[in-house]
């Protein structure tokens, strides 16, 4: 088994401007945050974000980093209402292309299993159709004769997800209650990065969870990150919650602009060293 | 005369959008809807599924304050399955709307142009989905004008119409099933399936619901007044269900 072990830093260093990345994870869930913060440090702009949006698509969005969003909400769960991305989207930041969010796992889903598209209802008689003008309908070609939307693949340039543990060849395992959309973005993307709260000897695995926990292999994945703590503030569960207070900081500074500038220059011009030791000390 | 609250009102309301639902996934968002959902589950509806907000299914009923001492669960609802199960159709949700109108197109998406908005809400969501493969009723604590419009700014949930225009093949598993707000609860039983009143709640004057109401509502001769909670859902509300007076704190008279 090859070590695929490798850092954030590595990793971001592939991606080029005007590319397609997706993030896995769910709002304010278990987010690969880490890598989220490598790209605000990087000079990357024009990026097309594929994302179930939290804080992900709120940093990225009030950095100007991104060209075009594909999502079907942004939220912080317990703040329903991401208000970094609220402030760019009416701001006019960014080309907002809303989806329903099945379609956004049928996309990833089409992309995974390479088809061109899937069929749902999803989207029909709503403004999806006229928000997405590329989106096209395919009429069934059996008796029913049924008119659905033909979902495109959402093809990603490179996908990032975050583990609770992972291996040094690139199997991962999540042990809260959901592994959301993770296996689907990686198999969606030309290069796929995982990162893990701790990368664990292969036969440790199911020391922790079944054998059902166990749903990334390494054929999905090229690079792998330890990265504790690389999910904060989002959740990570069975190994930390969301940290609401620190949540709620972030939302704050939407608002107020010095609040922001404080708050990046504490959080966000540092290496993910300091920003995790900065967080032990509050 | 009952000691009811508002909030109680709309919780038995809400309780009825979901009779004769039996063995299927009843989604909330709100605190009222999560009252009314588990009241039905306790009473007349006992075959309701209902996850614990995040990935399972519980099997008892649990306070919609969210500490639940023991939770029983029967099954696994990863956002992968509630997908699965909604696109299968054995679920009602009842969803919020920011707007919606006399065909009970709904919006969250977002207030203004879509390209330009003056506010951006939640997004589609799940809206354009649910709306086509299931049973979907509407919660709206604070009806206005501003919500009740003549034409939503974003179609994020199917209306009558325009599921009409879909076709009957589309639009088979489309039905829209109840409105509940402070004010009344509404359904669509009009030949062409427009908004009606189809009842007030107590205390509430017909004018005031069409004072608060941007479009015409269809209002029959005998409007019934919506029924005051029994002395049993009562009890059930304040001291199984939302012992701490939540929905209290949703509903604005």
């Amino acid at each position: 088994m090859a070590d695929k072990r490798t850092t954030e830093a590595e990793a971001v260093a592939e991606l080029r401007d005007g590319m397609t990345i997706g993030i896995g994870g769910w709002g304010s869930r278990r987010k690969p945050m880490s890598i989220v913060r490598e790209i605000l440090r990087s000079p990357l702009t024009d990026l097309t974000l594929v994302t179930y949006g939290g804080p992900d698509a709120g940093l990225l969005c009030r950095y100007g980093k991104v060209k075009r969003l594909v999502y079907g909400f942004v939220s912080l769960d317990s703040i329903p209402l991401e208000p970094h991305f609220r402030a760019a989207r009416q701001a006019g930041g960014f080309e907002a292309r809303e989806l329903d969010e099945g379609m956004l796992q049928w996309g990833l889903y089409a992309a995974a299993l390479r088809l061109p598209f899937l069929p749902t209802r999803a989207g029909l008689g709503t403004d999806v159709m006229q928000i997405n003008p590329d989106l096209k309908l395919v009429a069934s070609p059996y008796e029913d004769g049924e008119e659905l939307v033909a979902m495109p693949a959402l093809e990603l340039d490179s996908a990032f997800v975050h583990m609770n543990r992972a291996d040094a060849g690139g199997n991962g395992q999540y042990l809260g209650p959901d592994f959301y959309f993770d296996d689907l973005y990686c198999m969606a993307a030309k290069r796929r990065f995982m990162t893990c709260e701790k990368i664990v000897p292969t036969g440790d695995f199911l020391k922790e969870g079944t054998l059902h926990t166990l749903r990334v292999n390494r054929t999905m994945v090229d690079g792998v990150i330890e990265a504790p703590g690389g999910a904060h503030f989002t959740e990570c569960p069975p190994d930390y919650g969301r940290d609401e207070a620190f949540q709620r900081a972030y939302a704050a500074t939407a608002r107020d602009r010095d609040a922001w500038d404080t708050f990046k220059a504490d959080y966000l011009d540092v290496t993910e060293a300091e920003y995790q030791q900065k967080v032990r000390a509050r | 005369m009952s000691d009811a609250t508002r909030a109680e009102v709309c919780a038995v309301a809400v309780a009825e959008a979901f009779r004769g639902d039996g063995e299927i996934l009843v989604s909330c968002f709100g605190t009222t809807p999560a009252v009314g959902a588990r009241l039905a589950r306790m009473t007349f509806e006992p075959d309701i599924l209902m996850t614990d907000g995040v990935a399972s299914l519980l099997a008892n009923v649990d306070p919609v304050s969210g500490d639940d001492p023991e939770p029983v669960v029967e099954g696994w609802t990863p956002f992968r399955s509630v997908f699965d199960l909604l696109w299968n159709g054995r679920r009602h949700v009842m969803m919020f709307a920011s707007q919606i109108d006399r065909y009970g197109n709904q919006n969250f998406a977002c207030i203004g142009d879509h390209a330009a908005p003056k506010a951006q809400l939640l997004g589609m969501r799940g809206a354009p989905g649910n709306t086509l493969s299931h049973k979907t009723s509407y919660w709206v604590p604070n009806h206005s004008p501003k919500v009740f419009v003549e034409k939503v700014d974003v179609v994020s949930g199917v209306g009558y119409d325009r599921a009409r225009a879909l076709g009957p093949q589309t639009a088979r598993f489309h039905c829209i099933h109840r409105v509940v707000s402070n004010l009344g609860v509404f359904d669509f039983a009009t030949p062409d399936n427009r908004m009606r009143l189809a009842s007030v709640h107590p205390g509430v004057r017909i004018e005031d619901v069409v004072e608060a109401t941007g479009f015409e509502l269809a209002i029959g001769d005998d409007v019934p007044t919506t029924p005051e909670p029994t002395d049993e859902q009562l009890q059930l509300i304040r001291q199984a269900i939302d012992p701490k007076g939540l929905g209290n704190k949703e509903v604005r008279v």
